[in-house]
């Protein structure tokens, strides 16, 4: 039957492969050049993890991280990479949904939508608290 | 300590622990946590946060070969997406109300299950028997390449896996780790995939469940940059590495040698957790 649709799922397939590959690579060279700033920084200080504190991190939400992303601090560089990297299996789940619509498959466009509304209702931050 | 000791004993425990937990097949959540704890000092909500981190890293990386070579049953996949990334977030935010030490207990329970786990012996469950209704309506029967043929099967007990799933996740979500064992299990055992295929799928789905449950842990200050980062990076070049000499290993006598030091590790964090060291 593959061959009368457009999109098959080895295309799917394939797609998905390079963007996880991608997304894992561009994430993990903005941590490791953040983590150089961030020792640079603070190399010579003391850790401090024995104990933990909600206050203890500054950079939490996505918005915080977005807007010090450009001030190049370590702390700042290293947690945009972190955060690439979260939304890299999320992409995923995006292109799925769009490959699946496209494929005609529309139940797997429901699933899809439903694990994406369960990660972005986590993404606004609503069940931290 | 300074922070560039630590770092640098950091990266050095996360490449071995990725390296290890990809020859082992237990994954390296599963011992960055004890390094860090035990070994460190690090507050366990600091250790969950950072191993939830190089979980994504790793089984994203691994997913991505294995999704090209067509093993991953991407319907499977997203469907049973539904159970692990509610479970995760489930997890994490029990993780939020319970004790430190309920959560070291129960780390050092799955860690020992988990290595038992990998000494077993693995059972072929597949069947032909295409008569679930839930597998035909969510079209999850599949095929997967071997030796060069087209071998496909059918799945069972669509509704037994999604309850495993969410099991599965919300432990995912309250340690920090993959929990691969049980997803494998939800997956070989109860709805009776192929291993290539429910390693994979599994696989797959971690990334997504651990991003679910690292948002929580971001948005509650556990995932510490400092920590953090040499922990996803060692963990992921070990575990890379892991996965090229796993090609060529025996890996039977390092399962079992393995199996053992995990499991004191968790008798460690159990003791630990019991007489109030958390």
């Amino acid at each position: 039957m593959a061959e009368t649709k457009n999109i098959t799922d080895k295309d799917i397939q394939s797609l998905v492969g390079n963007l996880l590959r991608t997304g894992v690579y561009i994430s993990m060279g903005i941590v490791v050049f953040g983590g150089m700033i961030y020792l640079y920084e603070h190399g010579t200080e003391k850790i401090d993890y024995a104990e933990f504190s909600f206050n203890k991190v500054s950079l939490k939400t996505v918005e915080a991280i977005f807007a010090n992303v450009l001030t190049f601090k370590g702390a700042a560089v290293v947690q945009f990479g972190l955060l690439m990297l979260i939304f890299t299996p999320i992409a995923r789940v995006l292109m799925a949904i769009v490959s699946f619509f496209l494929e005609k498959d529309y139940l797997y466009v429901v699933i899809g939508l439903i694990v994406l509304a369960i990660i972005m209702a986590s993404l606004s931050g609503g069940f931290a608290h | 300590m300074s922070v560039l000791l630590f770092t640098l004993i950091v990266l050095i425990g996360a490449f071995l622990a990725g390296f290890l937990g990809s020859l082992t097949g237990l994954g390296g959540g599963v011992i960055i946590i004890p390094l860090l704890t035990l070994g460190l000092g690090v507050d366990i909500h600091y250790a969950i946060g950072a191993s939830i981190i190089s979980v994504i890293a790793t089984s994203t990386g691994s997913a991505a070969a294995y999704v090209k070579e067509g093993l991953t049953n991407m319907r499977i996949g997203m469907f049973l997406e539904i159970a692990t990334t509610v479970g995760a977030i489930l997890g994490a935010i029990i993780a939020v109300y319970l004790n430190a030490a309920y959560v070291a207990v129960i780390f050092g329970c799955i860690l020992i299950f988990s290595s038992i786990m990998t000494l077993k012996k693995k059972v072929d469950h597949t069947t032909l028997d295409y008569t679930s209704k839930g597998a035909k309506f969510f079209k999850l029967n599949g095929s997967y390449p071997l030796n060069g043929m087209v071998k496909p099967y059918a799945v069972k007990n669509v509704a037994g896996g999604f309850f495993m799933m969410l099991f599965a996740g919300t432990l995912s979500g309250l340690l920090g780790i993959g929990s691969g064992a049980l997803k494998v299990i939800a997956m070989d055992n109860i709805m009776r995939l192929p291993f290539k295929v429910s390693t994979t799928t599994s696989n797959f789905m971690m990334g997504v469940t651990a991003a679910a449950s690292a948002v929580v842990y971001l948005h509650r200050g556990q995932i510490d940059p400092g920590i953090a980062m040499p922990v996803c990076i060692g963990v992921l070049i070990g575990a890379s590495v892991g996965a090229k000499v796993l090609v060529n290993a025996k890996t039977d006598k390092l399962k079992m040698i393995f199996a053992v030091v995990v499991s004191i590790l968790a008798i460690q964090m159990i003791y630990k957790g019991l007489s109030g060291g958390f």
